[in-house]
């Protein structure tokens, strides 16, 4: 029997043997750096990932372009729906091997918290959403002509706050999605109307931020994530106990 | 008791005692059945006779009409959006099959009636607004609270373990129901078309007993929709739990 890919690592690694209380952040920090080391250590799964977004931005560019005006003004869009899409591929991903040789038993049977491994979970795959995102935007900028760098300071409030949000949803349903026959079908189909609020204040803060939108930057997008990430946060973490009961 | 293939049943498990008891009435089981029924097409007759005799509106005819079962159709369809809610939050609590089975009813009567605001807010626009569809504000957050019940439903058919089946559609459910003010605030921060909500405060009086009339018709026929869908929910548990017997018996019979 192959051992499973859980077990204490990273930070606890190093922990001599003896007796002591692990708090729950240590729990949860164990879990994201275990999460974080299975990727780095197979990797095939972020470049997978990261070539999936690239070639959605390719093909958006074909059915929109290649008029260079309705690439700027489609790009924001463009890229939160490669960026959805991508992360959904990962959140599959994140339970799918901890239900290999039955793993998520294991992880279940340590003491502590369930909602630990809510939080850690949520932590391994922002780190995940956020790497493929540093590949992303940069080839967006390059494909639709977009001043990344200028824009910066404002992109990356923005990138992160929707990103959080994303990652929050995505890992609770993937908990649900993934132990149910049809799974590919159903984590989208739970997502997607969930997200509509964040896709709305994401893709509008990012256009303000790219190209600039008068009216639209009359709102507060920054604020209307933020709301958004506490609630769900909030919510997914005082619920996810439930998902995991069996 | 065996079943045709000489199965081992007990015979309580095949028919509950509460099925027996009512079979061949008229009315269906229960007063409170009744009851709702008989008010529902009681308000339904009235309604109908309110919107054929009074005059069109000035300015849009007999178009004006759906008005009449539009509004009430939202209000009823968030209602039961809200028993989502509760029934959910029972359930966590309580762990009551009941509370679970009082959810999937008021969540697929919502997502009906939901359908029905759509479906009538088209008729409405196309003649109006000269579109069958336009990403208004309150289009846009019924339509998304729409598909968010729809994969509450979804989930529902997908999931075969009934406790596991209860306990996540509990879940969706809240989380669905925490989304609507955010959907909510958010589409309107991003567009808005649709006209001043309407309720009778805000309409000339002589709209309001029609608006009235049909909210009463389609609160009791929503009531009535849910308990009929329990009660087909009740049944429902019971096969499962013969089926879940029968394999039990089945694989007995094999071992002896």
């Amino acid at each position: 029997m192959r051992a499973p890919p859980s077990g204490v690592v990273g930070p606890l690694a190093s922990a001599p043997r003896a007796e002591r209380r692990v708090g729950e952040s240590t729990r949860v920090l164990a879990l994201a750096w275990k999460d974080v080391l299975v990727e780095a250590r197979t990797r095939a799964n972020f470049g997978a990932v990261v070539a999936f977004a690239a070639l959605m931005l390719v093909l958006f560019g074909f059915a929109l372009g290649p008029d260079q005006e309705a690439l700027t003004q489609a790009a924001a869009g463009v890229l939160w729906i490669t960026v959805i899409f991508s992360s959904v591929l990962a959140f599959g991903r994140a339970y799918q091997f901890e239900l290999e040789d039955g793993a998520l038993d294991v992880l279940l049977l340590y003491p502590g918290d369930r909602r630990s491994l809510f939080l850690g979970k949520f932590l391994g795959a922002l780190a995940f959403v956020l790497a493929v995102e540093a590949a992303v935007v940069p080839m967006a900028g390059v494909l639709y002509r977009l001043p990344i760098l200028g824009a910066l300071g404002r992109l990356v409030p923005i990138l992160a706050l929707g990103t959080v949000g994303v990652v929050a949803l995505g890992t609770f349903y993937a908990g649900m999605a993934s132990r149910v026959r049809a799974r590919e079908v159903l984590l989208p189909l739970l997502l997607f109307p969930m997200l509509a609020p964040l896709v709305i204040a994401a893709v509008k803060g990012t256009h303000v931020a790219l190209v600039g939108d008068p009216v639209a930057a009359q709102v507060n997008w920054l604020g209307l994530l933020a709301g958004f990430d506490a609630i769900f946060l909030a919510a997914a973490y005082l619920l996810f106990g439930a998902v995991l009961e069996d | 008791m065996t079943d045709r293939e000489g199965i081992a049943v007990r015979r309580e498990a095949i028919v509950p005692e509460w099925v027996e008891r009512s079979r061949g009435s008229l009315l269906g089981p229960g007063p409170a059945l009744a009851l709702f029924g008989v008010a529902a097409a009681l308000f339904f007759a009235g309604a109908q006779w309110y919107g054929l005799t009074t005059l069109p509106a000035r300015d849009m005819g007999d178009l004006q009409k759906i008005l009449y079962v539009h509004v009430p159709s939202a209000w009823i369809a968030f209602l039961s959006f809200f028993a989502v809610l509760v029934a959910g939050v029972w359930y966590l609590s309580t762990r009551s099959e009941s509370a679970d089975r009082l959810g999937a009813s008021a969540a697929e009567v919502g997502t009906l009636l939901n359908g029905l605001v759509l479906a009538q807010g088209m008729i409405w626009a196309k003649p109006t607004w000269g579109v069958w569809w336009t990403w208004d504000a309150r289009l846009t957050s019924t339509l998304v609270l729409f598909l968010v019940f729809a994969s509450y439903l979804t989930l529902r058919a997908l999931v075969d373990d009934r406790e596991r089946r209860a306990r996540w559609s509990a879940i969706v459910g809240i989380l669905g129901a925490l989304g609507v003010p955010v959907v909510y605030m958010s589409v309107r921060w991003w567009r808005t078309l649709h006209q001043v909500q309407s309720t009778p405060s805000t309409m000339d009086p002589s709209f309001a007993l029609g608006l009235r009339l049909n909210a009463f018709a389609l609160l009791f026929v929503g009531a009535y929709l849910v308990l009929l869908r329990r009660r087909v929910a009740r049944v429902e548990a019971a096969v499962e739990a013969i089926e879940d017997e029968r394999a039990l018996n089945a694989e007995a019979t094999r071992v002896r």
